[in-house]
């Protein structure tokens, strides 16, 4: 018999497939953020610049991938393998879980790599609260991908609307979260739609875990910032499937 | 295996469906005929648990489609008509998924996987990309995945549209052998008349969302239309004879041909041809046509089939 998670562990797995037979692609995307850090941590101010932003690039680059689960659903909507998945007794979460992990876990890798190249530059970190850190993101990617999915559901015959949504609430998102230069000196406005981000209680969380302050009230607030998102996210995914026509 | 009552769908102000009531008892092949629009696609979506209905009910396999989704969808196989394998994917690992999406183990999985590839002819192209393989392989490649967890009723959407002749009889082929083999109960929807006519024992045609007529290809021929017996003349002096000669037959005339619509034509034709010769009207030509499902179409709607839907309407705009 199935269960929630042999489905998600199913459609995970045909998910992830194609890109460990075509390695390629994944490889390039994961240089991407190395390039950005590279060119982008000179620039900030202060000598733990890289303890400021490394958490944030990891952030950026699940945000990135997470909320492209859409576009390859769009795909396999037009080609009819989305249709026919949604006639098999596969558990309706466990079609937008499976398609938002498969995005997550390459970043998990890809996190690993950033660290890695990171610490010979200083970076430290807390390996616990790093894994705590990954493992909220994880969570707060999985309902980004859901929304991501709804999103690819609402637009289906447009395929332009995906993108230009995408778009224009993926950078809003990041600004607003402090991922890319500090919010908090920023006007009384902006730190008031930044507070409204549920991203920036995810972004502060990172950056205390990864620093190893792990019993913490950013950590609570991102955690749960997360679960909401994840909720949400794959209730409104559910819901889009049933609606559907 | 099939029961629905009064099963509707409307899109906004469309009714797509309206009000269908449909039997289909086990081991049956019905096909549901229609133009383009009639409704045929969307009552299958709602048969599979694809879309739910506006109203009415529907019981496939035993189960709700609405009230018991998943015991509905472990019972059906359905080919869409789309392809169902991923593009990016490989055929034989969009089977193993399958068949884990329906809980086969991975070792059940990748067995059944192996013998429909081998039984339905894609052992060269299994492991390739699915973007690479042919239209009638991709269509194959469909039918295994749709079959993986031995259903034991299948719906297929089309499944002929853009295959090639050769293509169309080979899958049509597979289908029939599919029923004899395992008895499974086959829905499938087509605008191709002669794969209805050939394939299916029971033709259900649709049109505006409603059932016009339910029954075998050969009883809706002769109750609906009836086989026509067109006799050329010499002269239209013999035509008019003959047509006295044939009065109980009600022949129409048109100039010196006759035509005579009647059940079971061939072994009429000789007698009618010796009554003739002996009246003194001779017939010099005879041709007898069998009618198509499209007359059958035809007749109940005063449209034709085959130019895919309604009358053109034009309306005249005065500024």
């Amino acid at each position: 018999m199935t269960t929630l998670i042999s489905d998600t562990g199913t459609v995970f797995s045909r998910e992830l497939r194609p890109v460990l037979r075509d390695p390629f692609t994944i490889i390039f995307s994961m240089v991407q953020p190395l390039v950005f850090l590279a060119l982008f941590t000179p620039l900030l101010p202060g000598r733990d610049a890289l303890q400021w932003f490394v958490p944030g690039i990891i952030v950026m680059s699940c945000l990135f991938a997470s909320s492209m689960t859409g576009s390859n659903l769009l795909f396999e909507i037009q080609t009819g393998s989305h249709e026919r998945m949604l006639v098999t007794p596969l558990r309706r979460p466990a079609l937008l879980i499976g398609r938002a992990l498969k995005e997550i876990v390459p970043m998990v890798a890809q996190a690993a790599l950033i660290v890695a190249v990171c610490v010979p530059f200083g970076f430290r970190f807390d390996v616990l609260g790093a894994l705590a850190g990954l493992l909220i993101l994880a969570t707060f990617c999985v309902g980004l991908g859901a929304f991501s999915y709804t999103l690819a559901l609402a637009a289906k015959n447009q395929e332009w609307v995906f993108w230009t949504v995408q778009q224009t609430l993926l950078f809003p998102l990041l600004l607003l979260a402090g991922v890319l230069l500090p919010i908090d000196d920023g006007p009384g406005w902006l730190r008031a739609l930044a507070r409204g981000n549920p991203l920036s209680y995810v972004v502060d969380a990172e950056r205390s875990l990864f620093n190893g302050e792990i019993w913490t009230t950013a950590t609570l607030g991102g955690l749960i910032a997360a679960v909401a998102v994840a909720a949400l996210g794959v209730w409104a995914g559910v819901r889009a499937m049933r609606r559907s026509d | 295996m099939i029961q629905t009552r009064g099963l509707t769908k409307h899109f906004k102000d469309v009714r797509a469906v309206d009000g269908i009531d449909l039997t289909v008892a086990p081991g049956e092949l019905v096909a549901l005929l229609g133009p383009n629009g009639a409704g045929k696609s969307t009552t299958l979506r709602m048969l599979t648990t694809l879309i739910p209905p506006t109203s009415g009910t529907a019981e496939v396999a035993g189960y709700d489609v609405v009230r018991h989704q998943r015991e509905v969808r472990l019972r059906i196989g359905y080919i869409g008509q789309g392809n169902g394998a991923g593009h990016s994917q490989r055929g034989r690992d969009e089977l193993i998924s399958q068949g884990r999406a329906y809980g086969l183990s991975v070792r059940d999985a990748r067995t059944r996987a192996g013998s429909l590839i081998d039984s339905l002819g894609l052992a060269e192209v299994a492991d390739r990309r699915v973007s690479t393989l042919s239209g009638g392989q991709r269509r194959r490649l469909d039918i295994a995945m749709g079959l993986i967890h031995a259903p034991e009723l299948l719906f297929l959407d089309e499944p002929s549209t853009g295959l090639d002749p050769q293509n169309r009889a080979n899958l049509q082929e597979h289908i029939l052998s599919l029923r004899a083999e395992h008895d499974t109960t086959i829905v499938l929807t087509t605008h191709y008349l002669d794969e209805a006519d050939s394939m299916a024992e029971r033709v259900i045609v649709i049109d505006h969302g409603r059932i016009i007529a339910d029954d075998s290809p050969a009883r809706l021929k002769a109750e609906h239309v009836g086989d026509r017996i067109t006799l050329g003349f010499d002269a239209e002096l013999d035509a008019a004879g003959a047509a006295a000669t044939l009065a109980p037959l009600a022949p129409q005339r048109r100039g010196n041909r006759l035509v005579v619509t009647t059940q079971d034509a061939p072994r009429r034709v000789p007698g009618i041809l010796d009554d003739l010769r002996a009246a003194g009207h001779p017939a010099a030509e005879v041709e007898v046509t069998r009618p198509t499902l499209d007359d059958v179409f035809l007749v109940l709607t005063g449209r034709s089939l085959r130019e895919g839907g309604a009358a053109e309407t034009r309306e005249l705009v005065e500024v």
